[in-house]
């Protein structure tokens, strides 16, 4: 799989006697979403912990565009173009739109060290950041203090932050999770336009989403990837069936 | 794809309300800072030395409660050992001096460092040296978040206490005097005015440095530190580098302060060096409204009010700087900039 | 000599390690459960050693002043967690320290006011005075013996109460998860009263013991506090067991680091210069065993939050 954008190779990582990930491999290539499901307690956020940074695996390596990230910071990977967002959505409440998604293209252009330009006139900062939330079709709530926005729009937010970072790779969390009929079909468009640009690896509950959206789709149960294909396949194979489909709601 | 990316003139996305206006916390602000110029220059004239010493006191504990806040107030990063740089700025100031005094060298090996009573290289060696301080426990102490570091910082600040008090060279717990107040090419610095003024103009740089610096993008990265280090790493910037700078600036500007007090009082002890003194310097920032520009500056106004007109009544003043505070606290959580000032706003 | 001196120091040690036990339980305790940063510890400690002077004084007896003290402290404890502190629960740390700190200039100018500036007498009893010889022909204050004594008593007796009591498994359930108990149907106000002033008492305890020891006056609790805050540190904030193996390091490390670091300078250095070089480093010793020890465990050795 050289092609792969992002790529695990034989993951593994144990809490005591717990078998969290279990030789979990994995890619993501030019554009397409890579749908990751299985049932709760599973290992995804282990998983997802060990993609972004927050969780060294014990053995195996994660690779991003060809470079080893395995032992960066979540910093460091973010720089280089993993864009991430969160189950719980994490941003800075009081600051306006364009403050959280700004930070992401300082970030990008590697200079926070700077003391006395003033970010509120830095055309280099807003521009970008305002891009993003065109991209997003929100650039109308800008200026609006995050804890006014709706919980779709903060979804929306997130998927701009990790924009603006111009990233290689899409990670993101069960962005669906609380988001009503019309707010999750909202996402799921922009979610397919968004793709040929940017990769996806979605992690997400709402199987209607993901049947409609994935293009490849990895199950994991217990740790272990345990079926691995598009929709077709992953909804007609019995292992899928029995360890989650079967007790889940589909 | 969505190609909405209109057709924008450069520059044309501004953030709004970036214009300047006058308004009811402006005239606050303005007053407080022109009471504080006028008074001292009055009371000069009027003779009256004791009152510009006073102001020049209330100015140099803003300045250093301006520092703490910045690492308080905008960083988020609770130090409980402030002291610890505003006592070495003092020792810097102090030692210098005695070694200039008695003309001999403060240090032979590796290199001769002769002391010195010229206070533009006392600063610039306080600022140096409390950033170094900063640099190796804030290095140590921003490992860790909450209640560790708190206590690290105080513990830290302990050790730099309990080692002036024991290190006999210069006067252990009896500190040192500074017998003659060190000086400023073409100034008299022995006079009350001019040192006021110099005080003063100290006060505003650190307030206008503080403020341009949370402008900047390393401000963006440290309110966002400071609100949020997840997002701030998610974003690609990692948190630690961003609070490490901004606690060094702090303890530079606090050891500034305490360069500047040593030299106003004529002399330096570990009472300066003192947790008490931290505890203080936090209960201005405090009072005055944390995160707040002008903050520290009322802080300090109201306290060293209420150290001077408390203190005349009763010597248990203190009994009651804790009441108001404990109210304060608990009831008034804005400072007296929130009360008088208003709300902040984020943006 | 030496051996001799080493033993002493090392029981020296090991009986500021208890005293500092008892100070640091508390503070732990109350961290651990109700995950409340309390500066005005030390306020009890006083308060402990202020009462145990007077009713020592008035009674005659040690015993009924220890007790009166513990008691007091314990009160005030609980006084100050129902006016107070129980506020502060859901508020940030900073809000925790600085009306804490309100609280011990409350204390410290109160007592000032009631009792005056001048340090309290209070000494232990007769029948505690005195020495014994040890192996080795050491011959050792009973008092600091009793003291090791009551702080070994405590230390089983926390064990005893936090793993074998319903107030015990009620103080580790608080630890582990604070929403999970007040499901349980636990008075949570009453269990952090009773926690509050348990530690109030412990702080009250030591107070009184070392006052007897060297002397009782305001501000007598301020140096021990930030002991005991290095004691948790090292320890890890919220474990007992963290608080007893900091408490004993501390103790030994800061009394064995007075006595030997002038002895060790004198070895190359003129001795007048060796004494001040070594009581400089020595009062700095157990900040740099701190900061080694969070070097590598930021969390401290027995962290009980992650």
């Amino acid at each position: 799989m050289s092609d792969a954008v992002l790529s695990l190779h034989h993951l593994h990582k144990r809490f005591g006697a717990l078998h969290a990930t279990n030789d979990v491999s994995l890619d993501l290539r030019p554009g397409e979403i890579h749908a990751l499901i299985g049932p709760n307690g599973a290992g995804k956020s282990t998983l997802i912990g060990q993609i972004a940074g927050n969780i060294r695996p014990d053995e195996g390596s994660v690779h991003l565009a060809g470079t080893a990230i395995t032992s960066m910071s979540v910093a460091q990977r973010a720089r280089l173009g993993l864009g991430r967002s969160f189950q719980v959505s994490s941003l800075a409440e009081p600051l306006s739109v364009m403050r959280n998604v700004m930070m992401s293209v300082q970030a990008l252009q590697g200079h926070s060290f700077r003391f006395f330009k003033r970010v509120s006139r830095d055309a280099a900062l807003l521009e970008p950041a305002y891009q993003a939330l065109e991209h997003m079709q929100l650039s109308h709530r800008a200026w609006t203090p995050v804890f006014e926005l709706s919980h779709g729009e903060r979804r929306q937010v997130e998927v701009a932050c990790a924009l603006a970072l111009k990233p290689r790779a899409l990670l993101l969390d069960e962005p669906m999770a609380g988001l009503g009929p019309e707010g999750s079909a909202k996402l799921t468009e922009l979610l397919e336009v968004l793709k040929r640009e940017v990769p996806i690896l979605l992690i997400e509950h709402d199987m209607e989403a993901v049947f409609r959206l994935a293009d490849r789709i990895s199950v994991l149960v217990s740790g272990s990837v345990i079926a691995h294909g598009d929709s077709h396949t992953i909804k007609q194979d019995p292992r899928v069936r029995e360890a989650y489909l079967g007790d889940s709601n589909a | 794809m969505i190609n909405t990316t209109s057709q924008r003139a450069p520059g044309a996305v501004k953030a709004p309300g970036t214009e300047r206006h006058f308004d009811r916390k402006g005239l606050v602000q303005m007053t407080l800072l022109g009471l504080l110029l006028i008074l001292p220059v009055v009371a000069y004239f009027l003779g009256h030395l004791y009152y510009v010493n006073l102001a020049s006191r209330i100015t140099i504990i803003a300045m250093a409660a301006v520092g703490l806040n910045l690492a308080i107030g905008y960083g988020g990063m609770v130090s409980f050992g402030h002291a610890a740089y505003f006592g070495l700025g003092g020792y810097v100031a102090g030692i210098s001096a005695y070694h200039a005094f008695d003309f001999t060298p403060f240090m032979s090996w590796p290199i001769s460092v002769p002391g010195s009573d010229n206070l533009l290289v006392i600063w610039l060696a306080a600022a140096l040296l409390c950033a170094l301080l900063a640099l190796v426990i804030g290095a140590i102490s921003l490992r860790t978040t909450g209640v560790y570091f708190i206590m690290i910082t105080l513990a830290f600040a302990q050790m730099i206490y309990y080692f002036a008090n024991s290190w006999p060279t210069y006067g252990g717990e009896d500190g040192l005097p500074i017998y003659i107040r060190n000086t400023l090419p073409l100034l008299d610095t022995g006079n009350a005015l001019t040192y006021f003024l110099i005080c003063f103009i100290g006060l505003i740089l650190a307030m206008a440095l503080t403020s341009r610096l949370m402008k900047s993008r390393f401000g963006a990265a440290l309110t966002m530190a400071r609100l949020n280090d997840v997002r701030l790493a998610t974003s690609g910037i990692s948190p630690y580098p961003i609070r490490l700078v901004a606690f060094v600036i702090s303890a530079a500007i606090t050891g500034l302060a305490g360069a500047l007090y040593a030299d106003l009082n004529g002399f330096v002890s570990p009472t300066v060096l003192s947790w008490h003194f931290s505890g203080e310097l936090m209960v201005i920032v405090i009072l005055g409204g944390v995160g707040r520009l002008y903050g520290p500056l009322a802080g300090a106004v109201l306290f060293v009010m209420m150290e001077t007109l408390l203190g005349g009544i009763t010597q248990y003043w203190q009994l009651f700087l804790g009441l108001v505070l404990l109210g304060v606290v608990l009831f008034a959580q804005h400072g007296v900039m929130g009360l008088l000032a208003g709300r902040e706003r984020n943006e | 000599m030496s051996v001799t001196l080493l033993i002493e120091q090392l029981l020296n040690g090991v009986q500021l390690g208890t005293m500092l036990f008892l100070m640091a339980s508390g503070l732990t305790l109350v961290f651990g459960v109700m995950g409340l940063i309390n500066l005005a510890h030390g306020s009890f400690y006083m308060v402990g050693a202020y009462a145990t002077a007077a009713v020592t004084a008035s009674t005659g007896s040690f015993l009924t002043g220890l007790a009166a003290g513990m008691a007091a402290a314990a009160v005030a404890g609980a006084l100050v967690e129902l006016i107070v502190i129980r506020r502060l629960y859901h508020r940030p740390h900073l809000d925790q320290v600085l009306a804490t700190f309100a609280l011990i200039l409350i204390f410290s100018e109160g007592t000032r006011w009631i009792f005056g500036s001048s340090p309290l007498r209070l000494s232990p009893p007769s029948w505690l005075t005195g020495f014994v010889t040890l192996p080795g022909n050491t011959r050792y204050p009973i008092y600091r013996l009793v003291l090791i004594g009551v702080g070994i008593v405590i230390a089983i007796a926390l064990y005893v109460l936090i793993s074998r009591t319903r107030l015990g498994m009620r103080i580790r359930a608080g630890e582990s998860d604070r929403e999970m108990i007040g499901a349980l149907g636990v008075n949570i106000s009453k269990l952090y009263t009773v926690v509050f002033a348990l530690g109030a008492g412990l702080a009250g305890l030591a107070g009184a013991l070392v006052g007897a020891l060297q002397s009782v006056q305001v501000g007598m609790g301020e140096p021990v506090l930030i002991l005991a805050f290095v004691v948790i540190v090292i320890g890890g904030i919220g474990s007992i067991k963290g608080a007893l193996l900091g408490a004993l390091l501390v103790g030994v490390v800061d009394t064995l680091g007075r006595v030997y670091l002038p002895i060790f300078f004198r070895a190359f250095m003129p001795p007048s210069e060796a004494s001040g070089v070594g009581a400089a480093l020595a009062a700095m010793l157990i900040y740099i065993l701190m900061a080694i020890i969070l070097a590598f465990k930021p969390k401290g050795l027995f962290s009980a939050h992650d």
